[in-house]
């Protein structure tokens, strides 16, 4: 081993990784092991990422066209809620798993001196990951429905960046909040029911009373929600305003984000 | 005698340079430099870990109201190549030293200073996942460990087989004894040579076989003056027979710092009174 050391120095190339390069190596290894994790020992492994959508819409259209009719005159029912439904499970799940991610950390950040940020963003990675395979979902929907694609499909890697970045500013701020405050933890899953029931997933905005309307309008996930609608759903290019209204969601959230979690990572280990 | 005059006069120079190189050397060969370090811990925010109790705690002003001092102006020197020991009794602060060494944990006061990368030993828990098998882990601890992925690549073989992990590779690591997961963490972290090993008490859940296999390795990676290690340990034994210079910590403040033999005794000897 020695020597190999020796001709690796004389090469000049090191063992040793720091930066970009080491950060992304340790967020692709740790989105491999949740990924990994997710689909230990199920019989249709990652099959299940694309089959939960699909069944988790079929139960909601069941739900909400036959007995709560909220989703009755909306055309191509199903597709509009499973839209709505993934995007939402983007925001939810990344959120919920980021919260957790530096406690979870706790005993590795004790020890070593780890960028502490990639903790956060790989829980967001790893729900986008998750919502790759959901976009598989949508797909098959639309054969079913025969949607036809438009070239407004280009919209949707300009969708991810906002969705992500709002998704990011999130994670990294509450991971940083639940340090301090454990509360955080038990609250935000109730908030998350609220938003979920704010957003119209499985109803029409127009159902609702025109004060709730105003309401909902200051919620960024029906603006995100409804711009990935219109791109597959109603094969309409986003407005320039549609667009500035989610980059500007984005942009506030993932800085307030950094900045809470900036300010505050200094002082994490005197906390967990 | 004036044929001894310029044999003395050489002598005193060869002396004096010798002192410029040995400063020259201590000077750029020092690896870890702790300067003054002070470290206080506000009581009352440890135990705040609700929102409710920060706002009783802030009405009644009195949210800072109780210092703890884990370490008080504690300062060494560990010199490159130098496997050095930190003695102590349980609480005394070796810990918290520890990770202010680390980097994890920024000191009060005062200052340290680490040339070089450091491999700490994971312990079970921390930077391994239970699910995952062996071979998982290994690169899932080497990436946070801060190794490139081609030299895991290329040295799988060698940690596989110091770890002596052969048989078992593509088992979850939940079926592992802590001794096995230890000899993974040990394999990892010293398959390079760091410039800075960081040994605590994680070593002494493996079997003696294997320790006496790590002891050896920590020897050889010191013997190779390249490698500084910092031996962490309530094993005085250890210490004794690793270490060449040891610092004794206790209730924080700095008890003794010199050759590992003499700090070794004098530490033992609290004991006996």
């Amino acid at each position: 081993m020695p020597e190999a050391q020796i001709a690796e120095r004389a090469n000049g190339q090191s063992p040793w990784t720091s930066g970009f390069t080491r950060d992304r190596f340790i967020l692709s290894q740790l989105v491999g092991r949740d990924f990994k994790n997710k689909y230990r020992r199920s019989v249709l492994g990652v099959a299940w990422s694309v089959l939960n959508p699909l069944l988790m819409m079929i139960v909601m259209a069941a739900v909400f066209s036959n007995f709560m009719r909220v989703g009755g005159d909306i055309p191509n029912f199903p597709l509009y809620l499973i839209i709505g439904n993934v995007t939402f499970t983007l925001l939810s799940d990344s959120s919920s798993a980021g919260m957790a991610s530096i406690i979870d950390n706790a005993s590795l950040l004790k020890k070593v001196k780890i960028n502490r940020i990639v903790f956060p963003l790989e829980k967001v990675l790893f729900a986008l990951v998750n919502f790759a395979f959901s976009l598989i979902a949508v797909a098959i929907v639309m054969i079913w429905f025969q949607i036809p694609l438009s070239w407004n499909i280009f919209f949707v890697p300009l969708f991810l960046i906002y969705l992500v970045g709002f998704c990011a500013g999130l994670s990294m701020a509450l991971s940083a909040l639940s340090v301090f405050f454990r509360d955080v933890m038990h609250l935000w899953s109730v908030v998350l029911i609220a938003w979920t029931y704010l957003t119209p997933i499985f109803y029409s905005i127009t159902i609702l009373p025109e004060f709730m309307q105003r309401l909902i309008a200051y919620n960024p996930m029906y603006h995100y929600i409804t711009y990935l609608r219109e791109i597959l759903l109603y094969q309409q290019t986003p407005s320039v305003e549609q667009n500035l209204i989610c980059l500007a969601c984005s942009a506030i959230v993932f800085a307030v984000g950094w900045l809470i979690f900036k300010s505050s990572e200094r002082k994490f280990i005197l906390y967990i | 005698m004036p044929e001894a005059e310029p044999t003395q006069i050489r002598g005193a120079e060869e002396n004096l340079a010798e002192q410029i190189a040995k400063v020259d050397f201590s000077k750029r060969d020092v690896s870890i430099d702790v300067r003054n370090v002070s470290m206080v811990f506000n009581m009352a925010s440890e135990r705040l870990n609700s929102l409710k109790e920060y706002f009783i705690s802030l009405a009644r002003g009195k949210l800072y109201f109780k210092e703890f001092r884990a370490l008080v102006d504690v300062s060494f020197q560990v010199r490159k190549g130098e496997a050095f020991g930190l003695v102590g009794t349980n609480g005394s602060g070796k810990s918290t030293m520890l990770k202010i060494i680390a980097g994890v944990l920024d000191p009060t006061r005062g200052s340290v200073d680490v040339r070089g990368s450091i491999a700490p030993l994971i312990e079970l828990g921390a930077g391994f996942d239970v699910e995952l098998t062996a071979r998982e882990n290994i690169y899932l601890n080497g990436a946070l460990l801060g190794y490139a992925k081609e030299f895991i690549d290329k040295h799988f073989n060698d940690i596989v087989a110091f770890a002596e992990l052969e048989d078992f590779l593509d088992m979850p690591l939940k079926n592992y004894s802590s001794g096995m997961v230890a000899r993974i963490a040990f394999a990892i972290a010293t398959i390079t040579e760091p410039d800075i090993l960081i040994v605590d008490e994680t070593l002494s859940v493996g079997d003696f076989l294997f320790q006496q296999k790590c002891e050896e390795r920590i020897r050889q990676l010191v013997e190779s003056g390249e490698v500084t290690v910092l031996l962490v340990s309530h094993s005085v034994d250890l210490v004794r027979r690793m270490c060449d210079r040891a610092c004794w910590i206790e209730k924080g403040r700095q008890f003794m710092l010199g050759p590992a033999d003499e700090v070794c005794d004098a530490y033992q000897s609290m004991g006996e009174i």
